[in-house]
């Protein structure tokens, strides 16, 4: 595990993968990708008149996501303005799913280009990514939806370090955690290679 | 809008800009300042960088590194920051982006 550089010579930000790594990546930003498609931006109450129905489905949503990791990645904007919220709402979060449903989809797009088989089967398979700066950013904001993601189903709180580590290895909160970790670990170093 | 601007009729002929009256003393900037009772706050939350959030506030408002750092280090000690002021529909873009970086960000009217 060596995480992300930066190529003094190419200008590009490098990392090298194991199949495991690699394969693991591309199972977080396939499972946001899903979640991003899956509850559709729609209103929450289906509108009894059939033509207000039709025309709701035109626009985006208006209340905050029920999923607790879409209401985290799609916050409110005016906490003290309904209408205003439910507007901005209406406006924004249609695009802004586009948006991260993009950058994840390129995490495993650049994954599969470099060698990433549908299917792991192989041993010792090593994957090397090469990143352009902004490829770099928007991985780099993808990582940190995995990691909204992880961190809002596990119920992370702020120096809660202990409680994770306390955790026998075979607890799955536990290895999801450590996931969390790395993904952490990886993009602290991708923001180390962009400002080197 | 400035007080001497005229707009051009349909007919040609130049008639003066609607008879709203400007206070004569405000300079552009004042009237700009005037119009910008707004903010963008970031909050704070267990997830998010320090590096990250400063890396944010570098690059999409082109702040310099010591702003940055200021501002991301009063979000994680006092739980959140104004990190910019504007108009509204300048606000609405802010915290737009703002979600696109995955920081929790909300606007408000400027106390």
């Amino acid at each position: 595990m060596s995480g992300f550089e930066h190529h003094r010579k190419s200008g590009a930000v490098i990392a090298t993968f194991s199949g495991f790594e690699a394969d693991l990546l591309r199972s977080l930003a396939s499972q946001m990708v899903e979640l991003l498609r899956n509850e559709r931006a729609e209103p929450a109450a289906p509108a009894a008149d059939p033509f207000e129905a039709m025309m709701a489905e035109f626009s985006g949503a208006t209340t905050i996501p029920e999923d607790p990791v879409l209401a985290r990645l799609f916050p409110t904007a005016y906490p003290d303005d309904e209408e205003a919220a439910s507007d901005f709402r209406r406006f924004t979060e249609g695009g802004l799913r586009d948006g991260k449903a993009a950058a994840s989809g390129l995490i495993i797009d650049t994954l599969e280009d470099a060698g990433l088989p549908p299917e792991l089967t192989e041993d010792g398979l090593v994957i090397d990514v090469e990143l352009s700066r902004a490829d770099a950013e928007t991985w780099m904001r993808a990582f940190t939806d995995i990691r909204l993601a992880l961190a809002t189903r596990l119920g992370v709180k702020a120096g809660d370090e202990d409680y994770w580590h306390s955790l026998p290895d075979d607890d799955p909160r536990a290895q999801a955690h450590d996931i969390y970790e790395w993904v952490g670990y990886l993009q602290e170093t991708i923001i180390e290679a962009l400002t080197s | 809008m400035g007080r001497s601007r005229h707009v051009l009729c349909h007919d040609g002929s130049v008639s003066a800009a609607s008879p709203v009256e400007v206070e004569p003393t405000l300079t552009p900037d004042e009237i700009t300042f005037l119009a910008k009772p707004w903010v963008t706050l970031v909050w704070d939350d267990p997830v998010n960088l320090m590096s990250y959030v400063a890396y944010v506030f570098q690059k999409y408002f082109g702040y310099d590194k010591a702003k940055s750092e200021k501002l991301m280090l009063e979000v994680h000690t006092e739980g959140r920051s104004v990190v910019s002021t504007g108009t509204r529909e300048e606000m609405e873009r802010d915290v737009q982006a703002m979600h696109e970086y995955g920081l929790w960000a909300t606007m408000e009217k400027a106390s």
